[in-house]
């Protein structure tokens, strides 16, 4: 029995997988797998985070709740923000700016994780279909990659990335901010403490596991062996590097939870639990 | 008259392995316009498949290692039946071979002060072995392939065609050698896998470099190209083959699952820590240490474990002796009952180092195992047993520049040429011969070839190669058209139970009459089909190679009455001294083979001199003794 | 020792078409799925075109896709599939079918004569060669490699776009060019070749959108793209792109473009 396909060539748009020559199948994959789940995953995740974000960077509101600030504002650029005792205001912008003070300062972290070797990934697959999984051919007629304008600016990640490393600082400094109490009293902790602890250890290490801080710290050598400390440095980054991925997805899902937090104890919701 | 493409060439290469480029490499760089041969796609030759490392005394580990000590190791590995002189080439230039692979790219395992690192193997007395991790022949085979490509590169900037003085036709099968009026090589008759067409190259020189003879064996190592037919094609040349009788079994070769079985297990296995055991949980290798070597090895357990450590003042473990002692304790082991569940023995690096070391150290093996075996040998011992890995016996050529005998312009290297490794190759000399010899070898062919030798192809002849190569796609008038694929599954059995490890008089006169029944059967092998790929035409093409190999290694074997190296007769179980002097040549005879006796050239005394007279003493007949102590 | 019935449809034809055809052959334990083609080639289909070599995975010749995914015919272990379950066997889809399973590799091969060789450093000979192993590890993860050609086959950019064939390179070969820029003594600068620049403008590393399908068919677990291909372009980025340099070079290309 034999299931039997055209030959090959009689369509001339053919392309890929299709094109004259290759073995005429028809299908435009022979997978068996359910190959759609990881890219429709990483789809629905991205756009939940990307609509929680837009609304709370657009909200304006309910960010601050003393000691804690949420990540998505900080530091707060615009003499619209909400005073923050001993927290991240720096009114750079001055007074003209009307609009949320989240927008001047997510462009940092947006542009590093849009630029990241795994996001890249991740939405080229998920949103782009570009491939939508491997060998499943994907949709496009054609298809140029990274080699122009616009995608050809993903080789500035790496900008983006030394951009990122003062604002995990102040999210470090937010973070050491939590030592406080309501009051602004120095030694307590509550529970959103042990959360902002999470969230900035996953942010530094998604921010150096990063592909462009491996290449600066010690990838661009030709000889590890006459630079011993960069060379250990590569190799720690490298570790760190392996879990990219997971570092990417544990410290979105972070970050967005620690705003989540804040936007449920500025609206009073519940009260942070005290631990001391 | 058939008509058949012609291409005219300086020297053709048969085969695209180790010595097979490296000898197209030589040859191009002596300026001959050489073209390459090959079954498989290049790069995929069985060099690729060797883990162990390249032998060269190099001395980067141990300082005292020379080219004297190799020598003085491989002729004891060989039991004194090597070429001599090929065995001292071999040592001298092996050094130079390997440094030569790192100008063209090679990166090899690195000591801590920067040069290239050397590991200890079976038979070798200080660690010699330039290695990558278990992946050596990989980095051979793709180094010279590169390197090959960056000549074509040069060609391609000087005159535009990357394939003007080197080019290497892949998926093509070289079925005769063709010889002019004078019997001088004029060139070869191939096909093309890919669309059945027929091709002549005219040259004066041919280097045969196609590998070994492993396909005629059912439990082995070797890839379906292993089907000798640089030997078959020498013998139907006119050129002899020596040395057929020896075929090495490799010790350690997967015994499971079946489709894997003969796959090879690294013998760095056992030189990086790997131990033997029998079922009943004993390093049975203590028990199967030889008189001539007992003197090299440890002789309680605790000894053989201190010397990975500090082997200056400690004896190598007896699971390092040459691989023909440990392949017939294996061999006796599972006879006696004491094997494992699959018919092998145990091979444990386990318990012998950390789970870390064993991936980092041996990551083909540990991938191997996982991937075909579902083992985790970080966890649990391996299955190993004996395995057809290497003929030791080949076409019979000169030292020094690799053409064979009686044939003018008919090169051999690698391990298609016979003599290097006398009765048994130590590990790691392999890759070690491919490039000294394969050098040689094309040097000499280029040179050979430029000096304006050679005839024209004569019509008749491609006439009846094509005749041959068509005809199982003919009737097999009224007999009953044979399959070749079952036709090779009993020769493959006929040479595995007959003529294998242990041999016996009587079975070996049965082998010979199968075989003598088969190649009648393969007169009327029909297949199916056409000529465009099709793998059941090819068998039936290669089976005239390995039938006519089958024979040669079966007659020799008949006849050699005595056990030495990789020839162990049940019924002459010793070595006999009277033997070291005699090789046995193969003829062709009619449609069979022939056997013919010739005496070696005597050891020059300045190399005998390199060992004590007490070990010439096991290994030189009398007479032999007496002539180097004259000299 | 156990065995039964699996079905097969495995690819028949040639470049002037063929179709799927569906085959019942006996299954043993252990086995792998080239050892089942080579019981169908020896009691059913003898002319069944399929390239192999080791049968050990070790010399990435017998390359295909089974169920739709690129693999290596002797490393797909029977077990892994259900035995009920239909297994596909077609040839790798990204090249040009000779025959059955058997494809027309040679863009391959052309693609490797376009990187250029390795440049020995000048003034040091054979047997003087001094490299640390940390310095040499990088590269030898790229050596490892056997040459199956899967990562070509399914990467996207030729897969699916025959017309990129010419300007990309394709994982391999773009990772034997980080294996030379990596190497510690290739002296490719000193000789006036940038490999950097040229994995960009002629081997079209830009055409690599980083979706790591290579490395998820790579039999030899090779890290291609965290580790050949991110780091390349990055190295690019040092040369290309750092910002300033970049926009005179791209103001520049501009007008040159216009020019003729």
């Amino acid at each position: 029995m034999a299931t039997g396909t055209e030959p090959p060539g009689t369509d001339r748009t053919a392309t890929g997988v299709r094109s004259p020559g290759r073995a005429a199948i028809a299908a435009r994959h022979l997978r068996t797998d359910r190959w759609w789940l990881s890219p429709a995953a990483t789809a629905a995740g991205l756009l939940a985070f990307v609509a929680y974000s837009t609304w709370r960077a657009f909200a304006n509101a309910d960010y601050y709740a003393a000691p804690y600030v949420s990540p998505f504002y900080s530091p707060c650029l615009a003499e619209n923000c909400v005073p923050m005792r001993g927290g991240p205001n720096w009114e750079i912008f001055g007074s003209w700016w009307g609009l949320s003070p989240a927008l001047l300062i997510l462009v940092f972290p947006l542009g590093f994780r849009l630029t990241c070797y795994y996001y890249r990934k991740a939405y080229y697959r998920g949103f782009w279909a570009a491939p939508p999984a491997c060998a499943v051919a994907e949709p496009h007629r054609t298809y140029t990659g990274e080699t122009r304008f616009p995608l050809l600016l993903q080789n500035l990640h790496r900008y983006f990335f030394y951009a990122a490393l003062p604002v995990a600082g102040i999210l470090t400094y937010d973070t050491a901010l939590t030592f406080r109490n309501a009051d602004y009293a120095w030694g307590h902790a509550g529970f959103g403490t042990l959360l902002f602890l999470v969230n900035i250890t996953l942010i530094w290490a998604y921010t150096l596991s990063c592909h462009s801080c491996r290449h600066i710290v010690g990838g661009r050598l030709k000889h590890f062996s006459k630079h011993p400390v960069r060379y250990r440095l590569w190799t720690w980054v490298g570790r760190l590097n392996a879990r990219h991925m997971l570092l990417a997805w544990a410290s979105l899902i972070s970050v967005a939870l620690c705003d989540l937090y804040v936007y449920l104890l500025a609206t009073g919701t519940f009260d942070d639990p005290r631990f001391f | 008259m058939t008509h058949v493409e012609r291409e005219q060439w300086d020297v053709i290469v048969v085969g695209a392995g180790g010595a097979g480029l490296r000898a197209a490499i030589e040859a191009r760089r002596a300026g001959a316009r050489t073209a390459v041969v090959c079954k498989s796609l290049f790069g995929k030759a069985h060099t690729v498949m060797a883990e162990g490392g390249i032998a060269a005394s190099m001395a980067n580990v141990h300082p005292q290692d020379d080219w004297k000590t190799h020598f003085r190791d491989t002729m004891r590995g060989g039991k004194f039946l090597n070429q001599w002189r090929m065995a001292e080439l071999h040592a001298q230039e092996a050094p130079e071979r390997v440094w030569e692979l790192e100008t063209w790219g090679a990166l090899f395992d690195r000591t801590p002060d920067g040069r290239i690192s050397q590991r200890n193997f079976g038979g070798h007395e200080y660690p010699r072995l330039a290695h990558v991790g278990d992946r050596t022949g990989l980095e051979l085979l793709r180094t010279l392939q590169q390197r090959s490509v960056g000549l074509q590169q040069e060609d391609h900037r000087e005159t535009g065609d990357h394939e003007a003085r080197l080019k290497v036709f892949q998926e093509f099968t070289v079925t005769r050698i063709l010889k002019d009026g004078d019997g001088r090589v004029s060139g070869v008759f191939c096909y093309e896998r890919e669309s059945g067409r027929f091709l002549v190259l005219e040259a004066p020189s041919v280097v045969l470099a196609t590998g070994g003879i492993g396909k005629s064996f059912k439990v082995t190592s070797n890839s379906w190209e292993y089907t000798g037919d640089g030997h078959a094609l020498a013998l139907l040349a006119g050129a002899p083959l020596v040395h057929m009788e020896f075929v090495q079994f490799h010790p350690t070769g997967m015994v499971w699952p079946p489709s894997v079985k003969g796959i090879l297990v690294t013998e760095s296995v056992r030189g990086d820590g790997g131990v033997l055991r029998n079922s009943e949980g004993r390093r049975f290798m203590f028990d199967y240490v030889p008189d001539v070597f007992k003197e090299k090895y440890a002789e309680t357990e605790e000894e053989g474990d201190r010397w990975y450590e500090d082997p200056d003042h400690n004896r190598r473990p007896p699971e390092l002796l040459p691989r023909d002692e440990v392949a017939r304790a294996i061999n006796s082991e599972v006879k006696a009952g004491r094997g494992s569940p699959h018919g092998g023995v145990f091979l444990d690096v386990s318990t012998r180092m950390p789970a870390e070391t064993i991936k980092r150290r041996l990551p083909s093996m540990y991938h191997q195992f996982k991937e075909l075996a579902d083992v985790d040998i970080t966890a649990e011992a391996m299955e190993v047993g004996p395995t057809c890995h290497y003929v030791m016996g080949g076409v019979a050529v000169d030292s020094e520049t690799a053409a064979t005998v009686g044939v003018p312009g008919l090169f051999a290297a690698g391990e298609v040429a016979g003599g290097m490794h006398g009765s048994n190759r130590l590990g790691g000399n392999s890759l070690s011969d491919l490039l000294v010899f394969g050098r040689r070898a094309g040097l000499h062919a280029a040179q050979y070839a430029l000096s304006g030798a050679g005839g024209g192809v004569v019509a008749a002849q491609v006439d009846a190669a094509a005749a041959e190569a068509l005809a199982p796609f003919g009737s097999p008038d009224g007999h009953a058209p044979e399959n070749p694929y079952t036709l090779h599954q009993e020769l493959q059995q006929t040479m595995n139970d007959l003529v294998g490890i242990i041999r016996r008089e009587g079975e070996m006169a049965e082998a010979l009459e199968r075989i003598a029944a088969l190649r009648a059967r393969a007169r009327h092998v029909s297949v199916e089909g056409h000529r465009q790929f099709n793998p059941g035409w090819h068998l039936a093409l290669d089976l005239r190679n390995m039938l006519l190999v089958g024979e040669c290694v079966a007659r020799a074997a008949l006849e050699r009455t005595e056990s030495r190296g990789g020839h162990t007769r049940e019924d002459y179980p010793a070595m006999d001294r009277s033997w070291r002097p005699v090789n046995l040549r193969c003829h062709l005879d009619g449609d069979g083979i022939a056997l013919e006796r010739t005496r070696t050239e005597p050891v020059r005394p300045d190399l005998l001199a390199l060992f004590e007279r007490e070990e010439l003493a096991k290994y030189l007949a009398e007479d032999e003794l007496e002539g180097g102590r004259g000299a | 020792m156990s065995t039964y019935d699996a079905r097969f449809r495995v690819w028949r034809g040639d470049a002037g078409g063929g179709e799927l055809t569906d085959y019942t052959v006996e299954v043993h334990d252990g086995e792998v799925v080239l050892d089942v083609l080579h019981r169908l080639q020896a009691t059913q289909t003898p002319d069944l075109a399929v390239r192999w070599n080791c049968k050990a995975g070790k010399c990435g010749s017998c390359s295909a896709e089974i169920n739709g995914r690129p693999r290596l015919l002797c490393m797909t272990r029977m077990s892994v599939f259900a035995r009920d379950e239909v297994i596909t066997v077609t040839p790798m889809r990204a090249f040009p079918v000779v025959r059955d399973l058997v494809t027309d590799a040679s863009f391959n091969y052309a693609k490797a004569r376009e990187i250029p060789a390795f440049v020995p450093p000048a003034g040091v000979g054979p047997g003087e060669y001094r490299m640390r192993q940390e310095d040499v590890e990088r590269s030898q993860e790229f050596r490892k490699c056997i040459e199956c050609f899967l990562c070509q086959d399914t990467c996207h950019v030729v897969r699916d776009h025959e017309e990129n064939k010419e300007a990309f390179a394709g994982p391999r070969f773009l990772m034997r060019v980080a294996e030379l820029d990596m190497h510690p003594l290739d002296a490719a600068e000193e000789a006036g070749l940038d490999r950097r620049r040229t994995a960009q403008e002629e081997h079209g590393l830009g055409y690599c959108n980083i979706t790591k399908c290579c490395t998820e068919v790579c039999p030899e677990s090779i890290h291609i793209t965290d580790n050949a291909l991110i780091p390349l372009k990055e190295r690019v980025v040092d040369r290309k792109y750092d910002p300033l340099v970049w926009l005179g070079n791209t103001i520049g290309r501009r007008r040159n473009r216009r020019a003729p």
